[in-house]
Order: structure tokens, then sequence, then C-alpha cells
């Protein structure tokens, strides 16, 4: 199996969209996961629908609603357009925000269960042996819940390399730009005699999404925690 | 005078109120347990608020007349009933957790001479039996440069050798470094041996 420059330029767009969209997210989720976790504050419950709603809503209104949103007449977008001349249609870049909007939920899931999974008591523990409520944060919560912040990456990473129904209804199917592995496999699948294309854009996605499960196993090993990641 | 305690929590359908002064180097909270022993500990450290009352160490306000002071500002060494070592981090680590804010008159290697602990530095908390991880509890509170130690069934997890050693132990610290030292227990034969005062703790 040979891939060929258009499958390669495929991918390189598809893991540059993935891992922006999953990085950018990343700090957001993790406070969101952490306020959701420990936050008693009201409209928590609110604030928690509004997380999941891309998990739960067809993925096309998803797209629609950042097209009101970021197009350039849209309230975000407008602005995004006047302020730093930044226009995110039809771009890469808009297939990253489409990513990281598909991802957010699944990371908040998975970064929550393991922030509640900490045992307060050894936060007390740290406390009293003189850590201030920061230090606590960053020497016994955070690395005790790395196990969901690798899950989270990992689960986010897979939905962003498989997003379509936001992507394509956001900003399109533009060859270079949005074209992504699952909409170049569609793409291929409408235009007689492409069969080739679309089982090498397959495996690589299988090999991606495989790769990606087999790495944050072994980063987890490797930390000497017997945690498992999924 | 060293712990000045007045202190009142309703938990749920509990109502724990304690009161006493001690003068000793060692005073024991003894009673059965669910008396709520380790609540009035944990109400020293600052892990849980009272509901009114005054706590002092060594004329220190640590709760009470407006002060409320956080468990870090407490400089409590407190050694939990179930070690509670950090699970991240090996026996080591643990052992410096709390030294940052410096070494109270004993070195690293004075207390892992004392409590036998050379042979566990490497190690993660979850191999060490529990009389080991006990010791290396009592290790990371005595490294952390504490005012005073509360010690919470410090020997129920240990076997009768260990305890004996650990008790000469407490004796040692309390005899050498004179910090206040105030420890839950429901052994009338610790009790004896290592308390200057005991204050009965009724259900």
């Amino acid at each position: 199996m040979t891939l060929s420059p258009d499958d390669w330029e495929v991918i390189r767009l598809s893991l540059k969209v993935a891992i922006v969209g999953v990085l950018l997210t990343l700090p957001i989720a993790f406070g969101l996961a952490y306020a959701l976790a420990r936050g008693r504050f009201p409209g928590r419950i609110l604030l928690d629908a509004v997380v999941h709603l891309p998990l739960v809503l067809p993925p096309v209104v998803t797209g629609w609603i950042l097209l009101i949103l970021f197009g350039r007449t849209g309230p975000i977008g407008g602005w995004l357009d006047r302020a730093f001349g930044v226009t995110l249609m039809f771009r890469w870049t808009g297939a990253a925000l489409a990513a990281a909007v598909m991802a957010l939920p699944l990371m908040v899931r998975a970064m929550r269960l393991s922030i509640e999974a900490v045992d307060l008591r050894l936060e007390g523990a740290a406390r009293s042996l003189g850590a201030g409520p920061w230090r606590t944060f960053r020497t016994v919560t955070l690395p005790l819940s790395l196990p969901g912040v690798w899950a989270g990456l990992v689960l986010g990473f897979a939905r962003s390399l498989g997003e379509f129904g936001a992507t394509i209804s956001f900003v399109s199917n533009i060859p270079g730009q949005t074209r992504t592995l699952p909409i170049a496999i569609y793409t291929a699948l409408q235009v007689p005699g492409e069969e080739s294309a679309v089982v090498r854009l397959a495996v690589v996605s299988v090999v991606l999404s495989l790769g990606a499960l087999i790495a944050s196993e072994w980063l987890v090993r490797r930390q000497g925690g017997r945690a498992h990641v999924l | 005078m060293s712990f000045e305690v007045d202190i009142a929590k309703r938990l749920g359908e509990v109502e724990i109120a304690v009161s006493f002064l001690s003068e000793a180097g060692v005073t024991a909270l003894f009673g059965p347990s669910g008396s709520g022993k380790t609540s009035i500990l944990n109400m020293i450290a600052g892990l849980l608020t009272p509901d009114r009352g005054r706590i002092a160490v060594g004329g220190e306000t640590l709760f009470g007349e407006g002060v409320n002071l956080p468990p870090e500002a407490r400089h409590a060494g407190y050694v939990f009933q179930d070690g509670r070592l950090f699970p991240h981090l090996k026996v080591r680590a643990n052992l410096l957790y709390g030294a940052v804010r410096g070494d109270g008159g004993v070195t690293f290697d004075e207390v892992v001479d004392l409590l036998g602990l050379a042979a566990l530095l490497a190690r993660w908390p979850r191999t060490l039996s529990g009389g080991e991880a006990q010791r290396v509890a009592i290790g990371r509170a005595l490294l952390s440069n504490p005012r005073f130690l509360l010690l919470d069934e410090p020997l129920a997890s240990l076997d009768r050798m260990r305890a004996d050693e650990i008790m000469s132990m407490i004796e040692r610290v309390r005899d050498a470094l004179r910090l206040p030292i105030l420890f839950v227990s429901h052994n009338r034969e610790e009790v004896d041996r290592l308390a200057g005062q005991m204050v009965p703790i009724l259900r």
C-alpha cells in the first residue's frame, strides 16, 4: 500500500487539526472538569448540560451553531474579523475549532471522573504538612488525576480525528484546508473508481487511533501507576 | 501550657464536645472507637472546622477569637491512623514532602535511622506493610518541622516489637525535641506508659 501525495496532505491536515484542537481544549476541559467535580455553585447543572450539548446534539446542528456564531457576520466571528482580521471560515483553524468543541464533552467526562476519584484526605494530609492550596493541587490533585487527563487527551484526539458532521457544515470540504480524513473518505466514496483511496485512508485512520491508545497506555504505565487510560 | 482546647461540633446526629488544658508533654485522648477522637484531632489540625470554641497550642491561637488558621499555617505534625501516604510518591519523596519548611531539629538521616526506614526509601507506598507505612507516616510528620504532634492510634497497626520501639521513639521525641504531643488511643497500656495526662472521651 503506497500513500499518494494527496493522502499525505489529508493525513498532515487531520493530525494538525486534531492536535491543535485537543491542545486548545485541554486547559479549558480540565478547568471545567475541576469546577464540575469540586465546585458547588449556582448554575452547575446548567454548565454541566451545556458542556455535554455537543455530545447529544446532531453534529450538523453543532456545526450550524458554530457557523452562526463564528461566521464573518456572526457575533464572535465578526468581532474576530474586525479586531484581529482573523477568520475561521473555510480554514483549517475553523476545522480545529469544530474538533475542539466536539471533543470537549468527552475530555471533561474523563478528567472529571479521575478528579472525583482523588482522595480528599490525601489533600488534607498535604495541607497539614505545610502545603498551601496551590502546592496541594500541583503535587497531589493534579498528578493523581493524570490518568484521566491522558484518557481525555486520547478520547479527544480520536474524536477530533473522526469529526465529520460539525466540520463539514461549519467549514465545508476544502482540499488542503478542511478536508480531513473522514471528509476525504466521504469524498472518495462519491467518486467511482476511488475505492483504493477509501481503503488507504481507512487503514490510516485505524493505525492512528490504535497508536494513540497504545501510546497513552504506555505513558500511564511508565509513571508507575496501576491505572488504565480506558 | 501546651494544648488549650475547648470546642464543640455537631456531625450528623453526634455532638462532639471536649474541653481540656494540658501542661504535660504527652496528652492522651482516651476513649472507645466512634467517640469522635479523630474528629477532635482533625479540628486541631484545621481539617475540620468546629462550630464554636477555641484551640490554642503553646499560647498561639489556632482557632477562635476570630482566628481560623488554615492547616498549612498550624504546623501540626499529624500522623494519620491509615498512614495516608501519597501513592504517587516513593517513600523518600513522601518523607521529604513537608521538609520544605525546614527541619525541626531532626535531620533526614536521624529520622531514617530512628524509624528503620533505610531499606524502604526507594519503595512505593502500596508495597509497604501497615507497620512500615505507619513508620513512614511518623517520619514524614517529624520532618515537616512541626510545633506539635498529633498521633491518631499510632501503634494500632504495629506488631508488639515495633510498637515498643515506636513508643520509645515517641518518648525520645517528647524529651529531646520538647514537642507537645497529643495522641489518640483506645489502649490503656499505651496511655499509661506515654502520657503525662489523660483526657477521657465519652461516647
